[in-house]
């Protein structure tokens, strides 16, 4: 690999708090070898290959810590290659895959499978996740030690939940020992038991049976009471409402150590938007009021909310064309995620450093990988994009297998240009 | 969003009668103008007309009904359409099929209308996205259920000779009842105040958002009202603890002599059917042909849809 040089950027990579005019040259190995503003094109050998940015936006490449891959068992749904290329065109260039495949990712061998296929097919860095219990029954524990030594980044039932307490205190318990993250979806069954939608004005009218706010909350207050009892890492998926980032302002105030996800989704849609039985907004956890949407970009303003995630998850026509209570729950979202979010900079909403910080940095902390970050020595996984550029979102457009995009037709602000991984060109927009 | 509408805007896109919410005024009053031509028709000796001949109608049962059923296919009968009742028990659903796969098999045999009743919310709705004919809605989960609502007009329309400035009050199991639903939405749109009155558990969440008082009390909900409507308590709601029991059920919100007195004084009862007496309604005056109109509101169903299937059956 010859070196490169990215001059006439605007950095912005939150990891060393940089937002700066400047250069960023990329060694032949594939590594950062210097970036900022004093970075001179003399800096570069003689050979290297340059890349005039024009003041586009140069950040690291976004870490979407949720998105399913389809494969194996869903390939007609997902696969590695389409979901790479998705990933690039949206300038993600790391990705948590979620187990709930078929077979389901619970025991060693279908890790061997999962790690081998995916080098082989994917084009981005992959980090799978197994289930937290086994058949995701939310009985029986995975082995943590074994499936992490194999490679396992998370555990995780998707969307589903350990339902009985006694369990989930031997899972933070046990967890707690090794130092696996734990990453939860936080809805009590019981109390969501049918529900579709939000609980509130648009499910009365729309006869559809609602999942409360509460069925959320209360599974977030037992795991938060549990982890004060056995601190593990412990991150919680998605959260939908005002009322769950109440309970972890309280939490986290209190000195409990935890991390807290948010879906792309539930900061750009609201329940209204489901309109007339939109299925493709059928969402989990689903769209609630107005209120909870403005109260979740709050959340991300202050910190209480660590991540943005994409919560891809591709889903095929069959699956949607069907009455809204049978329909296939969720969207795609991993290539439309930082347009989306870029909205919440455009209306004014959160500043670029923090946008940015979600999709990056925060979320490799959380997941202890050496990536989300532009320092010197790091990847050049790099995404570059231009603010401004107005585009629409086609579903048929989008490259995912599936086109099950939640926001058809929405005027987005801000395009990807550019996307490196490991200082390779994979993606450069036409 | 799943599902695009096809070219059909060329040939003329047929209306479909889905719900109360999304019709106009000007088409709920001409549908009981329509229907009220044919109440008498319905009680003449020859009741067989031929608007409608040639026509073919399919009934799209996936939930059992007993009057619905029978009243769309008598009233499909007597305006001389060809009519073909499809029950789901003996179709290809249970083999699997797809709504969407049923609705193209149905309407590749050309049909003028399709009268749907399923237990999933918005399935017509979803239906009329996906056949070239007319869809008229007979109840889907608990969204609407027009013609009921309609009919329920023209009942009270029959008797108080009008809508505007009534108080209605709505009683009972509101939060699982597409009538409920489509009563609040029609006599609303005709001038009507209504109330529903219903247990905490059973009254759905922003109620007061579609336009009505909500009252757990039901004396305080009964108040001056001209038109009591009562709501069929489903066994299973038991079963789901939203009630401690139907005694108690009964002793709260059981429709008695005693609890009507709150009502206005010459209020008078309606339900849709089929009565669990003794549970939600007094049988004595469940059957006091004074005061209730359940047996009307069966008789002016048939002519109620006929108007329907007359006006969407182009």
């Amino acid at each position: 690999m010859t070196e490169k040089i990215l001059i006439n950027a605007r950095i912005i990579d939150p990891s060393q708090k940089m937002d700066e005019k400047g250069s960023v040259i990329i060694d032949s190995n594939g590594k950062i070898k210097l970036i900022g503003k004093d970075v001179k094109k003399s800096d570069a050998s003689s050979s290297a290959e340059v890349f005039d940015l024009k003041d586009s936006i140069l950040i690291p490449g976004i870490v979407d810590m949720k998105a399913f891959v389809g494969e194996p068992g869903y390939e007609y749904k997902e696969n590695f290659r389409t979901l790479s290329q998705a990933a690039l065109a949206g300038g993600v260039t790391s990705i948590v895959t979620m187990p709930n495949t078929k077979p389901i990712i619970d025991n060693v061998s279908m890790v061997d499978f999962i790690i081998r296929r995916g080098r082989d097919k994917a084009l981005v860095n992959l980090y799978p996740c197994a289930t937290l219990t086994r058949e995701l029954e939310g009985k029986q524990m995975t082995e943590f030690g074994l499936l992490s030594a194999k490679g396992i980044i998370a555990f995780t039932d998707v969307i589903r939940t350990v339902q009985n307490t006694e369990t989930m205190a031997r899972i933070m318990d046990y967890a707690s020992d090794i130092g696996v993250l734990i990453m939860q979806h936080v809805e009590d069954y019981e109390l969501s038991k049918n529900g579709c939608i939000n609980d509130g004005e648009v499910s009365t009218r729309l006869g559809l049976e609602g999942i409360s706010y509460i069925a959320e909350k209360i599974i977030i207050e037992r795991d938060l009471s549990l982890l004060n009892e056995f601190p593990c890492r412990y991150h919680i998926n998605q959260i939908s409402s005002r009322e769950s980032l109440e309970s972890i302002k309280r939490n986290k105030e209190n000195g409990t150590n935890f991390t807290v996800g948010v879906s792309i989704n539930n900061l750009s849609l609201n329940e209204n938007d489901i309109g007339d039985f939109k299925t493709f907004l059928k969402l989990s956890p689903p769209l609630r009021l107005e209120d909870d949407r403005l109260a979740l970009v709050q959340g991300i303003k202050s910190g209480l909310i660590d991540v943005i995630v994409s919560n891809h998850t591709p889903e095929d026509e069959e699956g949607k064309r069907l009455p809204f209570a049978q329909a296939a729950t969720g969207a795609i979202g991993i290539e439309t995620l930082l347009p989306l979010a870029l909205e919440m900079y455009h209306n004014e909403s959160l500043s670029l450093q923090k946008i940015i910080e979600t999709l990056t940095i925060n979320p490799a902390k959380i997941l202890k990988i050496n990536k989300g970050s532009l320092k010197k020595g790091s990847d050049a996984d790099i995404c570059i994009f231009d603010l401004d550029a107005p585009w629409v979102v086609k579903g048929d457009v989008l490259k995912s297998k599936s086109k099950n995009t939640a926001i058809e037709e929405r005027k987005l602000q801000g395009k990807i240009l550019m996307t490196f991984l490991n200082g390779d060109l994979v993606f450069e927009s036409a | 969003m799943a599902v695009q509408k096809n070219t059909s805007a060329i040939r003329g896109q047929p209306k479909h009668l889905l719900g109360i919410q999304n019709l106009s005024i000007q088409e709920a009053k001409k549908i009981l103008e329509e229907a009220k031509s044919f109440i008498s028709l319905n009680r003449s000796a020859s009741k067989k007309l031929d608007v409608l001949r040639g026509k073919t109608q399919i009934n799209l049962f996936f939930e059992p009904s007993t009057r619905t059923q029978s009243s769309f296919d008598l009233a499909g009968k007597r305006l001389g359409a060809d009519v073909m009742t499809m029950n789901v028990g003996n179709s290809a659903l249970k083999k699997g099929e797809t709504l969407i796969d049923t609705a193209m098999t149905l309407n590749a045999m050309h049909p003028d209308i399709i009268v749907i009743r399923h237990q999933d919310s918005g399935a017509p709705n979803l239906l009329s996205q996906k056949v070239n004919c007319a869809v008229v809605n007979a109840g889907d989960g608990r969204r609407e259920h027009p013609t009921q609502a309609l009919l329920d007009a023209l009942t009270i329309i029959n008797r108080k000779k009008k809508i505007e400035g009534l108080k209605i009050a709505i009683c009972g199991d509101i939060l699982h009842s597409r009538v409920a639903r489509s009563n609040i939405y029609l006599m609303n749109m005709l001038g009507a105040e209504v109330n529903v009155i219903a247990p905490k558990t059973l009254m759905p969440r922003s109620i007061e958002r579609l336009g009505v008082k909500s009252f757990t009390d039901m004396k305080k909900g009964l108040d001056g009202c001209d038109i009591v409507m009562m709501l069929r308590l489903q066994n299973e709601r038991m079963q789901g603890s939203f009630l401690p029991s139907k005694r108690e059920y009964y002793e709260f919100y059981g429709l008695t002599p005693e609890k009507l007195k709150f009502a206005s004084k010459d209020a008078l009862i309606m339900h849709p059917g089929p009565m669990n007496r003794g549970v939600e309604i007094d049988t004595k005056l469940a059957d006091d042909i004074n005061v209730s109109l359940v047996k009307e509101q069966v008789e002016l169903g048939v002519a109620v849809r006929m108007a329907c299937l007359k006006l969407y059956c182009k």
